[in-house]
C-alpha cells in the first residue's frame, strides 16, 4: 500500500498469504476436475459413441438422388409408334440466380404467356424447393417461344431453357381411349406407386394402356449417391447406377384397321371392337369420338376440359369399356344355340309369325319389327329376318334360367378381362339378380323380351365382340388382350350341328335374299356372317306392348335407338370377329352393318 | 521460473517465457484451425493474425505498466467502462441484442472492456483492506459487481454477464469469502433459479429448453447442438484430417469459425487433437494460477487469479457448449475463435498477469 489512507487497518500478512494459498489450491483442484470432466465428455462422444455419430455425419452428407428412367414406347402390331418420347423444352427458374423473382416473372410474362395455372404450380413448387434448385414454370415451349426467349437471354438471369423428354401421342384422338395418357403424379397416384421407383418421375399413366402397363412402361429408376451440403446443394456425385428404360410395348392393334373403323363411323358416336378369333388379340378398338390425349400430358386447361365435358357426343366417355347397351337382336344366335341344345327347336322347326306374340292368359302383345309378321319361319329365316316372335316363343320355352346360363357362357354380366382399366361388367339378368336389385321376383313377360336382348340385359361393345368371337370360334377363343399371348380355351360346348345351323342363319343375314344386312355383304370378300341389333334408348314413350311406336326417323337424333351389329369372317374358318355400336343410328342394318363390313373387309384385305 | 533477464543495459523484459510459449503455440494452432474453419479464406486468417498481433502488442505494453499506476487508474477505468456500457444500452447497435458501440472507425463491445475493468476495480478495492473482507467491504464489492453485470444483462448478453460476474466471484473467493457464506449464496442462488427463469428473455428460455432436449427443435435451435455433437463424435480418435471435416465444410455446423470452432477442431483432429489443445489450455491456466499466487501483494494475486479464472471459464463454457453439456450462450473459444475484441482483452489480461508476476518478491 503506497497511498496513505485515513485509517490503516491492522493486517496479518502471514494469515492472508496462507488463506489465499489455500484458495488457489482449491481453484487448481477445480480446474483439473473440470478439465477431466471435459476430457471425459469428449472421450464419450469421440470414442464411445463415435460409430453412431460417424453414421449420422454420413447420413447428413450423403444423399440418394433418384434418376427417372425413359418411358417405354407404345407400338402397334407392325411397330408403328402410338406413344413416343419427344424432346421438348421447358422454361425453368433458379430463384437464387435471378435479380429479383418478381421482376423476372414480370419480364417473362411479357415474352411468353404464363397462365394462372402455371403460376400457381410454380409458386407451390417454389415453396417446397431450395433457392438453388431449378423450378419449371412453363413446359412444352413452342419453337417460336424458344427463339424469343433465346434472344432475350442476356437480361433474364436465373432463367434457363431446359431440354427434356415429353410424352407425345402422334395419332391423338384415334387411340385416346386405348393408349390413354400420362399425367402429373398426384396424391392418389402416390398412394399406389412404389415411392422409391417414382422419386424422380413426374408423370404416370392415368388411363388406358399407359395406366394398365405402367409397371412395364416405366422402367426402373437409377440412383446417384451424391454429397450435399446442409442446404441440399449437390457438391459431387459419388456413385451412379443408370436407370433402366421402360419396355417398348407392342400392342396387337393394327393402326390401319383402327383408322378404317373411325372413318367408317364418320360423324357418328359409337364403338368398334375387332378381335382375332383364335388368339383373342384386339385388332381394332374404337370409341368415337375420341379426344386429344396430348392435352392431358401437361395438364389440360379448364377451357379445353370444359369443352370436352360439354360436348354432347361425350368424347371422354369410353364406349367400348364402359358403355352399357342393350344387346337387342344380337343375342338371338345365342338364344338359338340354347334352344337347339335344349331340344325345344331343331333347325327345321317352323314357327308362325303373325306380327305379335302373347303369353297364354295375358293380354300384352309382344311385337315383331315387321307389323304384318314374317309368316312361317325356320331357324335360318328367323335369324336372317330377325323374327322376334320365333325368339319370344323360344325364350318362354327355355325359361330365364336356361337363357341366363347360355348368356353367361358367352361372357355376359362379367368383364372380359381386357388389359385396360375401367371395364364394366354389364348386366346378366337372372332371378337372383332381379331379387337382389329390385326386391321382386322374375316375371314371365321379362323372359319374353330377354329372348330378343331387351329388358334388363346390358353389355359393353367389348363383351359383345368377345361373345361374337366365342361364337365364331364355335366356343373356342382366347380372352381378349391388347398385347396377346393368351392361350385359347373352350368356353362353350355345343353340338357341331347346332353351331352349323346358327352359322347358316347368320350367313343368311348377309347373303340370304331377305337378310337384314344383305345390302353390305359384298363389301367383304367371300361368305361371312353377321347379326343386326337395335338397342332402345331409354326414357322414350312406349305403347302398351313396351314397344316404341314412333318411326325412328321422325325422332330427333339423340333420342333414336342405337344401331348394333356383330359379325365374323370368313364364314368357314372365322378369323376375325367384330362388334359395332353406332349410337342413335336407328336400325342396326343401315348404320352399324356398313361400318362392320368396311372394317372386316379391310381386315381380310390385310390378310387377317 | 525466472523471468527473462536480457544481458546489457536494456530494460528488463517483463514477459514470462513459459506463458509466452504456451500462448504462441495456442495462437498458432488456432490460426491453423481457423484456416480450415473459414473455408481456407486466407484473407480472414490474415485479418485475425493482425488482430492477434495487436493483442500481443497490448499485452507487451500492459506487462510493463507499473502495478501502482493500475491501482490508481482502476476506479477511473471502471467508471469509464460502466459509462460505455450505459451508452451501449442506450445507443448500441447489433442484431437482436445491443452489444456494439459504433465509434465511427471501429465498433467494439464495451462489455469486453469490463472483463478487465471489473477485476481491476475489485482487486484494487480489496488490496487496501485486510482479508478476509469485512461486511461493509463485501457489500460495496457486490455493488461494484452487480452494476456492470446488470447492464450487460440488459443488452442482453447472458454469456458475457456470466463471465464478468464469475470474474468478480473469483476475486471474492480468493479474497477469502467464508465457506459458510459461499454455501449460503449457492443455496440462495438455487432457490432463486425459478425467479431468474421468469425474468429470462423468451429467446434465452428457449435456448435453455432446447439445451435440455435438442431434439425438441432439431431443425431450429436444436440444430446447432445436434450438428455440433455429430461433428465432434464423428471425428473419432484421430479425426478426419485438416480441412476434411464434412460437418464443418458442408455447412452443417453453424458458425464454424466463431463459437463452434472447437467442433471443427474436434472433427478434423479427433480426440487426440482435443486432448492436446485442452492440455495446452491446462498449461496456460495452471501456469497462470501459479504466477498469480506468486504475486507480491493481494492486488496482484486477486487480479491475476480473476483474469486466469475468467480465461478458464471461457474455455469451459465454450467447450462444454459445443459438446452439448451447456446451453448455447455465445461464448467464443478463448484466443482461437475468429474475432478481435475478446482476443485483445484476453491478451491484455495476460499482459497484466505477466507484469505483476515479474514484480514478485523472490523467496530466498
Amino acid at each position: 500500500m503506497n497511498r496513505p489512507s485515513r485509517y490503516q487497518p491492522v493486517r496479518d500478512e502471514q494469515a492472508e498469504l496462507a488463506l489465499i494459498a489455500r484458495r488457489f489450491r482449491v481453484l487448481i483442484v477445480l480446474v483439473l476436475a473440470l478439465l477431466l470432466a471435459l476430457g471425459w465428455r469428449y472421450g464419450h462422444l469421440q470414442l464411445g459413441a463415435h460409430e453412431q455419430f460417424a453414421a449420422r455425419a454420413d447420413e447428413n452428407r450423403i444423399r440418394l438422388r433418384a434418376l427417372a428412367p425413359n418411358r417405354g414406347l407404345i407400338l402397334d402390331r407392325h411397330g408403328r409408334v402410338l406413344a413416343e418420347n419427344r424432346p421438348a423444352y421447358r422454361l425453368v427458374i433458379i430463384p437464387e440466380r435471378t435479380q429479383g423473382l418478381e421482376q423476372t416473372l414480370e419480364t417473362l410474362s411479357g415474352l411468353v404467356e404464363i397462365s394462372e395455372d402455371e403460376q400457381r404450380r410454380f409458386e407451390q413448387q417454389r415453396l417446397r424447393s431450395r433457392r438453388f434448385q431449378s423450378i419449371p414454370i412453363k413446359s412444352n415451349l413452342t419453337e417460336d417461344q424458344v427463339a424469343r426467349l433465346a434472344i432475350e437471354r442476356h437480361r433474364l438471369h436465373g432463367v434457363e431453357i431446359e431440354p427434356y423428354l415429353t410424352r407425345h401421342y402422334p395419332h391423338g384422338e384415334l387411340l385416346a381411349h386405348v393408349v390413354g395418357y400420362i399425367g402429373r403424379i398426384d396424391a392418389r397416384d402416390l398412394a399406389r406407386l412404389d415411392r422409391d421407383q417414382y422419386r424422380a418421375t413426374t408423370h404416370v399413366g392415368k388411363t388406358g394402356i399407359e395406366r394398365h402397363y405402367e409397371h412395364r412402361l416405366h422402367g426402373s429408376a437409377g440412383l446417384e449417391r451424391v454429397e450435399t451440403n446442409a442446404q441440399g446443394r449437390v457438391l459431387r456425385v459419388l456413385e451412379r447406377v443408370d436407370p433402366a428404360p421402360g419396355e417398348n410395348l407392342r400392342l396387337t392393334l393394327d393402326l390401319e384397321l383402327q383408322q378404317t373403323a373411325v372413318e367408317a363411323l364418320g360423324q357418328r358416336a359409337g364403338a368398334v371392337v375387332l378381335l382375332d378369333v383364335a388368339t383373342g388379340e384386339v385388332l381394332a378398338l374404337v370409341s368415337h369420338p375420341g379426344f386429344d390425349p396430348n392435352l392431358f400430358v401437361h395438364g389440360i386447361s379448364q377451357t379445353d376440359y370444359n369443352r370436352l365435358l360439354n360436348d354432347p357426343q361425350r368424347p371422354l366417355f369410353n364406349r367400348f369399356l364402359s358403355g352399357g347397351y342393350e344387346p337387342g337382336s344380337t343375342v338371338k344366335p345365342m338364344i338359338a344355340l340354347a334352344g337347339l341344345d335344349a331340344g325345344h327347336v331343331t333347325p327345321s322347326t317352323r314357327v308362325f309369325s303373325r306380327g305379335w306374340f302373347q303369353l297364354p292368359g295375358h293380354s300384352r302383345r309382344y311385337r315383331d319389327w315387321r307389323r304384318e309378321g314374317h309368316g312361317w319361319v325356320d331357324l335360318e329365316l328367323a335369324l336372317a329376318e330377325s323374327v322376334n316372335v320365333y325368339f319370344y316363343q323360344l325364350a318362354v320355352d327355355l325359361g330365364i334360367d336356361r337363357i341366363s346360363r347360355e348368356l353367361a357362357l358367352f361372357g355376359f354380366g362379367r368383364a372380359t378381362g381386357l388389359d385396360l382399366p375401367g371395364e364394366q361388367n354389364g348386366v346378366l339378368p337372372t332371378r337372383s339378380w332381379k331379387r337382389a336389385t329390385f326386391g321382386e321376383p322374375w316375371f314371365p313377360g321379362e323372359t319374353v323380351i330377354t329372348g330378343i336382348g331387351q329388358g334388363f340385359t346390358v353389355v359393353t361393345p367389348m363383351q359383345l365382340a368377345h361373345a361374337t368371337a366365342i361364337l365364331a370360334g364355335r366356343g373356342h377363343t382366347a380372352p381378349p388382350s391388347l398385347v396377346g399371348g393368351l392361350q385359347p380355351v373352350q368356353m362353350v360346348v355345343h353340338d357341331e350341328a347346332h353351331w352349323a345351323a346358327v352359322f347358316k342363319g347368320m350367313e343368311a343375314v348377309m347373303h340370304g335374299p331377305s337378310g337384314t344386312a344383305r345390302s353390305v355383304a359384298r363389301q367383304v370378300p367371300g361368305r361371312w356372317a353377321g347379326k343386326t341389333g337395335t338397342a332402345q334408348v331409354f326414357g322414350l314413350p312406349t305403347d302398351a306392348d313396351g314397344n316404341q311406336r314412333r318411326d325412328q326417323s321422325e325422332l330427333p337424333e339423340h333420342l333414336r335407338n342405337h344401331a348394333l351389329f356383330v359379325g365374323f369372317a370368313p364364314l368357314d374358318e372365322p378369323r376375325v370377329a367384330i362388334s359395332v355400336v353406332a349410337e342413335h343410328g336407328g336400325g342396326g342394318a343401315s348404320v352399324a352393318a356398313p361400318v362392320a363390313a368396311a372394317v372386316l373387309g379391310r381386315a381380310l384385305e390385310l390378310g387377317y | 521460473m525466472a523471468s527473462v533477464a536480457l544481458p546489457g543495459q536494456l530494460p528488463r523484459l517483463r514477459l514470462d517465457p513459459w506463458m509466452c510459449l504456451f500462448l504462441v503455440l495456442l495462437l498458432g494452432f488456432g490460426l491453423i484451425v481457423l484456416y480450415s474453419a473459414t473455408e481456407q479464406n486466407v484473407g480472414m486468417v490474415w485479418r485475425q493474425a493482425v488482430r492477434l498481433g495487436l493483442g500481443l502488442g497490448v499485452m507487451l505494453v500492459l506487462a510493463h505498466l507499473p502495478p501502482r499506476l493500475l491501482q490508481i487508474w482502476a476506479p477511473w477505468l471502471y467508471v469509464a467502462a460502466v459509462a460505455l456500457l450505459l451508452a451501449t444500452v442506450l445507443f448500441g447497435v447489433g442484431r437482436g441484442a445491443q452489444r456494439w458501440l459504433d465509434l465511427g472507425v471501429v465498433r467494439f463491445q464495451p462489455s469486453e472492456a469490463m472483463k478487465i475493468a471489473l477485476p481491476l476495480m475489485l482487486a484494487a478495492w480489496f488490496a487496501r483492506r485486510p482479508l478476509p473482507p469485512g461486511w461493509l467491504a463485501l457489500g460495496f464489492s457486490l455493488l461494484l459487481i452487480g452494476l456492470p453485470v446488470g447492464l450487460i444483462m440488459l443488452q442482453p448478453d447472458l454469456g458475457t454477464a456470466v463471465l464478468v460476474g464469475a470474474s468478480g466471484a473469483t476475486i471474492l473467493f480468493l479474497a477469502g469469502l467464508r465457506w459458510r457464506l459461499i454455501l449460503a449464496v449457492g443455496a440462495a442462488g438455487l432457490a432463486a433459479l425459478p425467479v431468474l427463469w421468469l425474468n429470462l428473455h423468451a429467446y434465452q428460455k428457449s435456448r435453455v429448453l432446447t439445451f435440455i432436449n435438442p431434439e425438441r427443435d432439431p431443425l431450429g435451435q436444436g440444430w446447432n447442438i445436434i450438428q455440433s455433437k455429430i461433428a465432434v463424435g464423428s471425428g473419432g480418435l484421430t479425426g478426419k484430417g485438416w480441412t476434411q471435416g464434412s460437418q464443418s465444410h458442408l455447412e452443417f455446423l453453424p458458425e464454424p469459425h466463431t463459437d463452434f470452432i472447437f467442433s471443427v477442431l474436434a472433427e478434423e483432429f479427433g480426440f487426440i487433437g482435443v486432448v492436446a489443445v485442452l492440455a495446452l489450455y491446462a498449461a496456460i491456466v495452471l501456469r497462470g494460477l501459479h504466477m498469480a499466487s506468486a504475486c507480491r501483494d493481494s492486488f496482484g494475486r486477486l487480479l491475476s487469479g480473476a483474469l486466469v479464472m475468467m480465461f478458464f471459464l471461457y474455455l469451459v463454457v465454450n467447450v462444454a457448449m459445443v459438446s452439448g453439456l451447456l446451453p448455447v450462450v455465445g461464448v467464443p473459444l478463448p484466443l482461437v475463435s475468429y474475432g478481435g475484441t475478446s482476443a485483445v482483452s484476453l491478451l491484455a489480461g495476460f499482459g497484466l498477469i505477466m507484469g505483476l508476476y515479474s514484480r514478485r518478491r523472490f523467496m530466498s
